[in-house]
């Protein structure tokens, strides 16, 4: 039971706003910049940034907090990635920048000045499916489809790890050749939820890429 | 006048199997592959450059609005709009909303929506909604259900009633001389689909037309309008593709009503989609439940009485969980009774969750069964068969329309190697306590009425029109396949368009009653094409073959595309369903088995192997079908050893509200999956002979696994989830 007599919900304000304050007074350059949560309604800074995307040179001028997940979706219009939580927590967003795979809600455009990204347009089409996007195709690795295009920009990476020796927590002899089996495919893919649950499916499909499995 | 089922199918063209019941890819698989499939908020074909609104959630769980404080909003940067109750003007409340969308002044639950902020981009929105400022006066209000159970009160259900009682249970109880006597918990779970809730609105004058994603379109329409307070004829909703349901987006919910409010207040089209971290509270969630099963048994295992009651919470207004449906149903007994009790809660609003009811019934009941076994002294796989029932236990006089359990049964054993299962913690393997668990799976089979819309076109193609939604499940495919064989086409000449209030009323996608009812109203449009069809080149539309692209009959012949050569035949029909599902109890079965190992030193437990056994009818395909029984294993496993949203007793909430603190399955967590589907028919479910399968694979799953960790441990934990410190204090003496 909630008695509100010793519970004021502007204290939630307070102590966020004590935070704020601890942080501004470690950082006076800053501080000049506004108090604490007043400086949320400054006026947007815009900056410009080049990137490559699935081949092609992009340049944008973004307002400075914008996310690679939204410049991507909401600028370029390519919403093959997926916003699903936008906290680096689910996977949805996963795209391929630099030969790497990473949670584009969980990184700035502005911070991909000259860099190559790859998103899930970028693989294939569906007149010239990515040979990973047809086994997911082929095994029934997905069913509502929004984690789809992160399961697999992160499923083309994760092979890619693999054949370069990358270990992971259950790689057992960091030194004995890197194989895919499923146990390496389900540690590295861990960070893509699918909560439609095609996960069983979803590893055939790999393993099958991988040229494990006919 | 709709097609109507009241008699057990006979033969029809569905029955060639020439498409139906092949395991095609799904039509919508390569869009989806390629990221080319659009989902609600990201429709840049449909409106430019709409504005972004930013929903702002109560930070309460209970009281009132003193105030609000927008200035510092407003003035901040490309704010378009500000809309809360005072600036929505006059708004209702949908018929399967319980509580309010925009809250205010009246709070019901902690995020409920106060505000929508609506500005030129995400980042403005974002920001300028942390300006909102709300002033509160927050009263008491009941967030425990442990706290509140005994005054949990008989609930208003409607047709169902709260109580049941056959027989003489408690004389019979008391007599058995076998008895099982215990309480099982199950939390608070959130349905946690990927796509968050998300809508686009567009006004034209006064219509507004929604791009959402939803479950149910004609329920989305009906109850925006009422929202909105406005007439259906000037809402269209528009969902042809959703990332995920799992019943949590059955109802319109306030990303819908928001984008709407926010569209009209700025006079331009606003998307909104529900931030992650406040869809958990803002949203509906499986409310936790406390159940008590009781079974008595004679010696030789024969259960003579059974009950089940369960007390679940909910806001005023709100429905219970309905945890003891299938008690009344599964096993034999002559003696039972069941009770369903309801507590006011102040937490946010409990509702449908993949099959709610049994997924947390079955949670409770087969470890009931389980233990009840072991008092026994018999193999559960035995128990369950010996009080098998091919009648309805309560009326004795009403039949299964079809039950084949026990085959689920006897075939998973043989196939899983379930005649190796183990003493309790008998089975080491290196640091691994192994153990096998089995449970029943079961499911009651709904139907509902459905309709769709077809067009024969000069290039020979079959387009079916209807508000369906594909929310995963393979109604696109599914749909093609069954207007492919009616027609006698190939898969690749039906189009199939989804998801449009603009199209016929049909079934939507719930309670596992979507792909039956809804192949079965695109049967019925088809019937009705057929005669058009074939009236138009002068065959006898009772004797006409549809095959190879041709109608034949009569010893005529003519293409299709031909006979829609000067125009279009546009056919529309509907099917409703007479009552079968009530001569005859209708339901859908099947088997769980699994391996667990449970880590010796640490209690972690781990999944090794995991079959399914079911009976559902024809499987109209089974590629597709085999996913959502895999997919409902997965979110059973995470009911078992994870799932679980924390109440926050004090402050009303639930605080693990992201996707990091609410843990759901992932990869390392699921081993390979088998699916077995027994081959059959059930002539009484609908013409296509089919039933659901998308929510039997969870029923029972959880309770397979809760014995399988007590058959390797010893430990038996009835408050789910069950994580490693439930089990840590009671592990075997040598555990390391």
């Amino acid at each position: 039971m909630t008695d509100p007599q010793h519970w004021d919900p502007s204290r939630r304000d307070l102590m966020v706003s004590v935070a704020a304050a601890a942080v501004l007074a470690a950082a006076p350059e800053l501080a000049k910049a506004g108090a604490g949560l007043a400086s949320e309604s400054r006026m947007p800074t815009y900056a410009p940034v080049a990137f490559t995307v699935n081949g092609e040179a992009r340049q944008l001028e973004v307002d400075t907090r914008t996310t690679l997940l939204d410049a991507l979706r909401e600028r370029l219009h390519l919403t093959g990635t997926k916003k699903g939580c936008d906290h680096g927590q689910c996977g949805a967003c996963t795209v391929i920048v630099d030969g790497h795979r990473i949670n584009s809600c969980l990184t700035l455009a502005v911070m991909h000045e000259g860099s190559e990204v790859t998103t899930i347009e970028g693989l294939g089409d569906p007149d010239n499916l990515h040979p990973m996007q047809a086994a997911f195709v082929k095994h029934d690795g997905y069913q509502c489809g929004y984690c789809t295009p992160g399961q697999i920009c992160s499923a083309v990476a994760t092979l890619a790890e693999i054949k370069a020796g990358v270990p992971s927590h259950v790689t057992e002899d960091l030194f004995g050749e890197m194989l895919p089996t499923d146990a390496e495919i389900r540690e590295r893919m861990s960070g893509n939820i699918c909560r439609c649950g095609a996960y069983s499916n979803i590893v055939e499909a790999i393993a099958e890429v991988a040229g494990r499995r006919a | 006048m709709p097609m109507k089922f009241d008699t057990p199918a006979t033969t029809n063209p569905i029955d060639q199997l020439k498409v139906v019941g092949k395991p095609y890819d799904r039509i919508d698989g390569p869009l989806k592959v390629c990221g080319r499939a659009p989902y609600a908020y990201e429709r840049h074909d449909v409106v430019e450059n709409p504005a972004i609104g930013y929903v702002v959630g109560a930070g309460i769980a209970k009281g009132r609005i003193n105030s609000f404080d927008l200035a510092a909003a407003k003035a901040a940067p490309g704010v378009l709009a500000i809309v809360t109750h005072e600036s929505a003007g006059k708004l209702g409340i949908g018929k399967r909303n319980i509580a309010k969308l925009l809250g205010g002044p009246e709070i019901d639950h902690y995020h409920q929506a106060v505000a929508v902020v609506v500005a030129e981009t995400f980042e403005q929105a974002r920001a300028a909604a942390n300006l909102v400022r709300v002033d509160y006066a927050p009263s008491k209000g009941a967030f425990d259900l442990h706290a509140s159970k005994d005054g949990a009160v008989k609930p208003n259900m409607g047709e169902d009633e709260p109580d049941s009682a056959t027989g003489d249970f408690s004389a019979a109880y008391e007599a058995a001389p076998v008895k099982l006597d215990e309480t099982y918990t199950t939390p608070d779970q959130a349905h946690a689909m990927m796509e968050p809730h998300a809508s686009l609105a567009a006004w034209d004058g006064d219509k507004v037309t929604v791009w959402t994603s939803n479950q149910m379109i004609d329920w989305a329409a009906s109850d925006l309008a009422k929202t909105l307070d406005i007439g259906k004829e000037k809402v269209r909703i528009v969902s042809p593709f959703v990332g995920g349901g799992f019943g949590g987006k059955l109802f319109l919910r306030a990303d819908a009503a928001l984008a709407a409010l926010g569209a009209k207040a700025c006079g331009r089209p606003v998307k909104v989609a529900l931030p992650r971290p406040l869809v958990f509270n803002n949203t509906t969630h499986r409310p936790a439940t406390i159940q008590r099963v009781r079974i008595g048994a004679t010696r030789d295992g024969k259960i003579l009485a059974i009950a089940h009651e369960t007390w679940s919470g909910n806001l005023p207004k709100g429905r219970p969980e309905n945890a003891i449906n299938q008690t009344r149903l599964l096993y034999a007994g002559e003696h039972r009774m069941t009770a369903t009790r309801l507590a006011t809660l102040d937490l946010p609003e409990g509702n449908a969750m993949r099959a709610p009811g049994e997924a947390p019934g079955m949670m409770a009941l087969e470890i009931a069964m389980d233990e009840a076994a072991e008092k026994l002294g018999i193999d559960p796989v035995e128990f369950r068969i010996l009080n098998d029932t091919q009648v309805d236990p309560e009326k004795p006089e009403r039949r299964f329309s079809q039950r084949r359990l026990t085959e689920c049964f006897r075939i998973g054993a043989e196939k899983f190697g379930w005649s190796a299962r183990p003493q309790v913690g008998a089975w080491r393997d290196g640091r691994w306590l192994v153990g096998l668990g089995v449970a029943t799976a079961f499911r009651d089979n709904k139907v509902m009425t459905s309709g769709a819309r077809m067009r024969l076109s000069a290039n020979g193609r079959v387009a079916v029109e209807t508000d369906m939604t594909d929310i995963g499940t393979g109604s696109y495919t599914i749909i093609a396949q069954t207007a492919a064989e009616m027609m006698g086409l190939p898969l690749e000449r039906v189009d199939v368009r989804l998801g449009d209030s603009s199209f016929p009323v049909s079934a939507g996608s719930g309670g596992q009653w979507g792909a039956n009812s809804a192949t079965s109203g695109v049967y019925a449009a088809c019937v009705k094409l057929r005669e058009a069809v074939a009236r138009q080149v002068g065959i006898d539309p009772a004797t006409a073959e549809f095959a190879d692209g041709e109608v034949r009959g009569g010893g005529k012949s003519a293409s299709l595309a031909g006979v829609a050569k000067t125009q279009d035949i546009v056919v529309e029909d509907a099917i409703e369903f007479g009552d079968l599902d009530k001569t005859f109890q209708q339901s859908t079965f099947g088997a769980h088995f699994v391996e667990v190992g449970v880590d010796a030193a640490t209690a972690e437990t781990r999944i090794r192997r995991m079959l399914a056994v079911c009976a559902a009818g024809r499987i109209l395909n089974p590629k597709s079908a085999r996913s959502q029984v895999i997919g409902a294993m997965t979110m059973g496993a995470g009911a078992a050893l994870m799932e679980d949203l924390v109440v926050d007793k004090e402050r009303g909430f639930f605080v693990n509200h992201d996707l990091a603190g609410y843990e759901v399955p992932v990869h390392a967590d699921i081993p390979h999956q088998e699916v077995v589907f027994l081959d059959e028919t059930d002539p009484y479910s609908s013409p296509m002979k089919a039933k659901g399968v998308g929510e039997l694979g969870i029923c029972g799953v959880a309770a397979a696994i809760a014995n399988a960790i007590y058959n390797a441990t010893g430990v038996r934990v009835r408050d789910y989830p069950i994580t490693l410190d439930k089990l840590l204090d009671a592990m075997p003496e040598g555990r390391a």
